[in-house]
């Protein structure tokens, strides 16, 4: 990418809580146009991070910065960030209308304006025609796009996604992602988004922040991430990966890197199990008490049978 | 025609579950709505006299009677008047206390939240007379602000129980999402966080309001029968004049509960109310 401006710097912060969990010195630049993630088991810290930005959390030490201004002494209503949560986004006693126009109204638009912003907003999440329909009678993916739509019609500098489509079932998941990847490139927006969910963060991202307890694990493009695991938490929480113990160090290989050949390699075993998963097959090999997976061709599979002694061959490793 | 009002005939014609139900309900009926009906029979009879089923003569009489009494008229303005100040002085003190209660989480939570219980667990007369002693020494004994005290006292359990319920039911992300749209916290509550929680307060308000309206005791005993609402009054009447102008004046003390339940239907429900008992 070319000369890219600074959006969001977070410097040396620290966000202690009461009982002693949190996240400490955490450095992270953020770029104009970025979908940045943080990705990490629940309780890892990336929510905290998140509402630190959004400022329903106060930090313990450090700064935030939007276009290098600190925003960390601002209350939410004046920080140029906009929140989706993962659901009770919406005021149920308001129409979708009034919900979307709650925030305009405060910044004193215009009437004419305020409709138009809505109607080209509600077009953007496909939800025309919505307007008087209240939240309760939308379904939990329309509700979503509702709450992207309000946080998009207030221009936020950075967009901040707490887990937004955790709470939908997996196809309308799939679908939102799809969705809020062509707005984010249509509108060029910086999105800081937050989930548990491998998968999504890999879909989404530009960079990916894979987070444990509290600390960043690595920071990388998803492709860095996958190929290139800085540590093995990494390794093992992103994609699948088969960790083999060989000369005291643990060396981790990828499903798809293993190669089942006859001629002597790198471990051998017995096939345990074969397993179509639709293009591909997921064939499980018993090596001692290790089974290592690999995925390989429907060709190749079927010439295998459950008890055939085979070999594996490592294509690419890690060594951790 | 009469035969087939014959009991055994309609016991084998629905068969033996549906007649005992119907024998329930129609008890049930006599003994809710009998009183009542007496009662507005009664408030229509200028001439009623004992050996008499039905009012020998119907007619507007004791209407006339109870709106000519000038200390009649009055009463009504002052109850009125008490259960509209009680309801907001309650409205504006046990709103925000309701909401501290379901947002935030402090030592002692429960055991305040139960205290509201007590002054309706022990018997009222000893609540009023331990009062009594308080309000003597701050002049408070046969004023308007005492008597409006003892009916906030009253009324709140129900003032502080169902809104806090209400308000736990808004999802903090809601007030979250309304600061961050760029809504202070003073117009959250306001435009969030309070309309939200409308339907509890409504019945809330309610309870308070009716409850006022029709508390006797306190107002009797603090009031030193100064402070005259229409229950203080009704215990003269039932005294001093026949029943007729009593039921008269019952079916007046109805009415604005009978409005106000009407004009909150909407809001009052048994899920309203049970859900302001649970203790979260």
């Amino acid at each position: 990418m070319a000369e890219r401006s600074l959006k969001l710097e977070i410097r040396d912060m620290t966000k202690r809580y009461d009982n002693g969990d949190g996240v400490e010195h955490i450095n992270l630049k953020i770029y104009e146009g970025e979908i940045v993630t943080m990705l990490g088991p629940s309780g890892c810290g990336k929510s905290t991070i998140l509402r630190t930005i959004g400022g329903f959390l106060d930090v313990t030490d450090g700064d935030i910065l939007i276009d290098n201004e600190s925003i960390v002494k601002l209350p939410p209503e004046k920080r140029p960030t906009a929140m989706v949560f993962q659901s009770y986004n919406l005021w149920t006693h308001m129409t979708v209308y009034e919900n979307l126009a709650f925030g305009l109204k405060l910044r004193k638009i215009p009437k004419d304006q305020i409709r138009a912003d809505i109607d080209k907003h509600l077009k953007l999440v496909s939800m025309s025609g919505f307007e008087k329909k209240y939240p309760t009678q939308l379904s939990g993916g329309q509700q979503q796009r509702i709450a992207i739509a309000r946080s998009l019609l207030l221009k936020p500098s950075v967009l901040l996604l707490d887990e937004p489509f955790s709470a939908l079932d997996a196809k309308i998941r799939q679908q939102m992602r799809e969705e809020l990847k062509k707005i984010q490139a249509e509108l060029g927006i910086t999105v800081v988004f937050v989930t548990h969910d491998q998968e999504e963060a890999m879909a989404l991202s530009h960079r990916i922040v894979v987070m444990n307890k509290g600390k960043f694990e690595q920071v990388g493009t998803p492709t860095e991430i996958y190929d290139n695991p800085a540590t093995k938490y990494v390794a093992s929480f992103i994609g699948e990966m088969n960790f083999v113990e060989k000369d005291g160090k643990t060396v981790a290989v990828r499903p798809e890197d293993v190669a089942i050949t006859s001629e002597p390699a790198d471990i051998q075993g017995c096939v345990r199990t074969i397993m179509v998963l639709g293009h591909y097959v997921e064939v499980n090999v018993q090596c001692g008490d290790l089974v290592v997976k690999c995925f390989v061709d429907r060709d190749q599979s079927e010439r295998l049978n459950p008890g055939d002694p085979v070999n594996l061959k490592f294509l690419k490793t890690h060594i951790f | 025609m009469f035969k087939y009002l014959n009991p055994k005939r309609f016991y084998y014609a629905v068969g033996k579950k549906k007649f005992l139900e119907f024998i329930l309900l129609a008890v049930f009926m006599l003994f809710f709505y009998g009183p009542l009906m007496y009662m507005c029979i009664t408030a229509f009879g200028n001439v009623y006299e004992v050996p008499n089923i039905f009012p020998t003569e119907w007619g507007f009489k004791w209407w006339n009677f109870v709106f000519s009494q000038k200390s009649l008229v009055s009463s009504i303005v002052q109850s009125l008047t008490i259960a509209v100040i009680t309801t907001v002085c309650s409205m504006v003190l046990c709103i925000p206390a309701a909401y501290s209660l379901a947002r935030f989480r402090f030592p002692g939570r429960k055991i305040f939240m139960l205290s509201f219980l007590l002054t309706n667990a022990f018997p009222k007369l000893g609540i009023y007379t331990s009062i009594g002693i308080l309000f003597y020494k701050y002049n408070l004994m046969g004023t308007l602000l005492g008597v409006v005290i003892i009916h906030m006292i009253n009324s709140m359990m129900f003032m502080v129980w169902l809104p806090c319920s209400a308000f736990q039911a808004v999802h903090k992300q809601q007030e979250e999402a309304a600061r961050d749209v760029g809504a202070g916290p003073i117009r959250t509550f306001f435009q969030v966080s309070f309309p939200m929680a409308m339907p509890g307060i409504m019945v809330a308000t309610l309870y308070t309001f009716l409850g006022s309206m029709e508390e006797a005791q306190g107002t009797l005993l603090v009031g030193l029968a100064r402070i005259k609402t229409m229950p203080v009054e009704m215990y003269g009447i039932i005294l001093d004049y026949p029943g007729q102008a009593g039921a008269v004046f019952a079916i007046l003390l109805m009415i604005p509960a009978a409005v106000m339940i009407f004009a909150m239907k909407k809001y009052i429900g048994p899920e309203a109310i049970a859900g302001g008992f649970k203790m979260k």
